[in-house]
Order: structure tokens, then sequence, then C-alpha cells
């Protein structure tokens, strides 16, 4: 595909690339983060209520 | 079903298992769209080629208004119920919702610039669409302003309902006033105006772009919930740490 309007075609879906991969990295990244600090806190013996009551 | 659901923990574990088949279904309707797209989609008889901006710039308007009336439900819920599932929600899809908003407004000033000949013009829906922008980013600001998220949560719930007056106006503008933005042309009395060589993968796209966003809002909830509860379990260990002055001793299991 070439023609006069290449580039604002090209501009508006490398936009969308940019917009849509930004959020899925985002939502990668942030839960990634969440579950290693969870991990963390509970390696240091620091547990919810209900996982207590399943801990023998 | 939906007060079993509305457990944050049955929550992790049903929306754990749907979100790979989601997010594979949103990435498989997506490629389908963008081949049609790109492969199939013939050249419109006034605008040429761009036409093909549509079939981003178009869901991501739809998905604006959607995720507004989503995080609008779930304000009521926050306001009505005070379930905390349902701050999550909130939460969740106001990012989700700025950036389709963003998309939506600068995919539209790549289209209006070969097309109408500027990239910007003060019109009803145009306008309408960049002070939703500002309502999503103000609501994640006032998310950020608050340390406690049940705090946050109605302040956020009252100015999304606030907000929501914006949402028939973005939808209605093109009918109340006389813009350079065209009257729909999908969702119309009397039908689609536009061909079904064009229509039929707008709405795959549509589809496509909706399955995403969805998987997105709940990969979000589902990492809100584990913020929340890395939150409460800080608390836990600097209260453990420093008790205060009066307080009850934390109770922490304290493993060997």
């Amino acid at each position: 595909m070439s023609g006069p309007y290449f580039g604002y075609i090209l501009a508006a879906y490398g936009f969308a690339a940019l917009v849509v991969g930004g959020l899925v990295l985002r939502a990668f990244w942030d839960h990634r983060t969440q579950v290693r600090a969870l991990a963390a806190l509970e390696a240091r013996g620091v547990r919810r209520r209900s996982r207590r009551a399943a801990t023998p | 079903m939906l007060t079993a659901l509305a457990n944050p923990t049955r929550f992790l574990a049903l929306s754990g298992r749907v979100l790979p088949w989601l997010s594979g279904a949103a990435a498989v309707v997506l490629a389908v769209g963008f081949w049609l797209v790109f492969f199939n989609v013939p050249d419109d008889y006034q605008q040429g080629a761009t036409v093909r901006i549509m079939y981003v710039h178009v869901p991501a308007a739809w998905l604006s208004l959607f995720l507004y009336a989503m995080m609008t439900a779930s304000a009521i819920g926050t306001l009505v119920w005070r379930h905390p599932l349902a701050d999550v929600a909130q939460k969740a899809a106001a990012p989700i919702g700025a950036a389709f908003t963003f998309l939506c407004l600068v995919t539209g000033a790549i289209w209006g610039k070969p097309m109408w000949g500027t990239w910007w013009v003060w019109d009803a829906r145009l306008t309408s669409e960049l002070v939703l922008l500002l309502i999503y980013l103000g609501i994640i600001g006032l998310w950020r302003a608050f340390e406690e998220p049940s705090a946050a949560a109605r302040a956020v719930a009252i100015m999304t309902l606030v907000g929501f007056v914006n949402i028939p106006i973005v939808k209605f503008s093109v009918d109340w006033w006389n813009t350079l933005h065209q009257p729909a042309s999908v969702f119309r009395l009397g039908g689609s105006s536009i061909d079904a060589s064009m229509l039929w993968p707008l709405l795959v796209t549509a589809v496509g772009f909706s399955l995403l966003a969805i998987a997105l809002h709940l990969s979000g909830m589902r990492t809100e919930i584990l913020r929340r509860r890395v939150r409460a379990l800080s608390l836990q260990e600097a209260q453990r740490r420093e008790p205060l002055p009066g307080s009850q001793p934390a109770s922490i299991e304290v493993t060997p």
C-alpha cells in the first residue's frame, strides 16, 4: 500500500500499536510487581487471615 | 452467581482461568480484522485509503464511552453496596478508558488533516471527547490523591456519576449541533450508511478491541486486588514493628 495517504495511515496504526502495546506492557509489569511484593511479604511471615487459617 | 463472583478470592480464581482465553480471542479477532482491513476493504470513493484509519478510530471512540459507562455502573456499586470489587472495577477501568479516548482523539486528528484540512477544530464532538479525556485524567488524579482506597472510591464514584453527564453529550453532539464531524453512520435509524464491504471489517475490529479492553480490565482488577492485599499486609507488618500507643498488638503469624 502506497499513495498520498500512506504516511497518515502508518501514523494512525503506529500510534495505536504504541498505545495498545503500552497498555499490555503496563498490565504485565504492574501485575508482576504486586505478585513479587506479596511473595516478599509472605516470605517475611506476614500472611492474610484466610492463609493463616489454612496453614497447619 | 453474581454474589459468588463478588468474592475477590473467587474472582481471582475465575478471572485467572478466563483471562488467557479472552486475550487469545482478542489477538485472533484483531488479526483477522486487520487482515480484512489491509487486504479486503476497498478504498472509499471520497476518502480513498484514509478510510482504513476508521478501523482504529471508531472502536477507540466506542470503547471510550463503553468503559466510562462501565465505570459509572461500578460507581453505583461502590456508593450503594460499598462493595470493594466495585471499587476495584472502577479503578482498573480509568487508565484503559483514558488510553482509548486519547487514541480516538489522536487518530481522529490524523484522519482529519487529509480529509478536513485541519488536525483539530473546536466542534461539539471533538470538544466533548476532549472533555471526556480530561474527566478520565481527573478521575485518575483523584484516585492518587487519597491514601485510603475506600475513601478514594467514594469520592471517585461521585465524580464519575457527575461526569456521566458528558456521555450523552459526546454521543448526540453531532445531532444537537452543526459539527464538522460526520453524524452517526453505523448505529442509526434506517440502518448503517456504510457499505457492507466496509461495515463488517469494522464490526470485527470493534469486537477485537472490545475483547482486548475487557481482558485488560480483568487483568487490571486482578492487579488492584493484589495491590490492596500488599497494602494491608504492609500496614500489618509496620504495626507489628511499631505498635501505635494504646492500640491492640497486631495479630501476625510469624512462621519459624
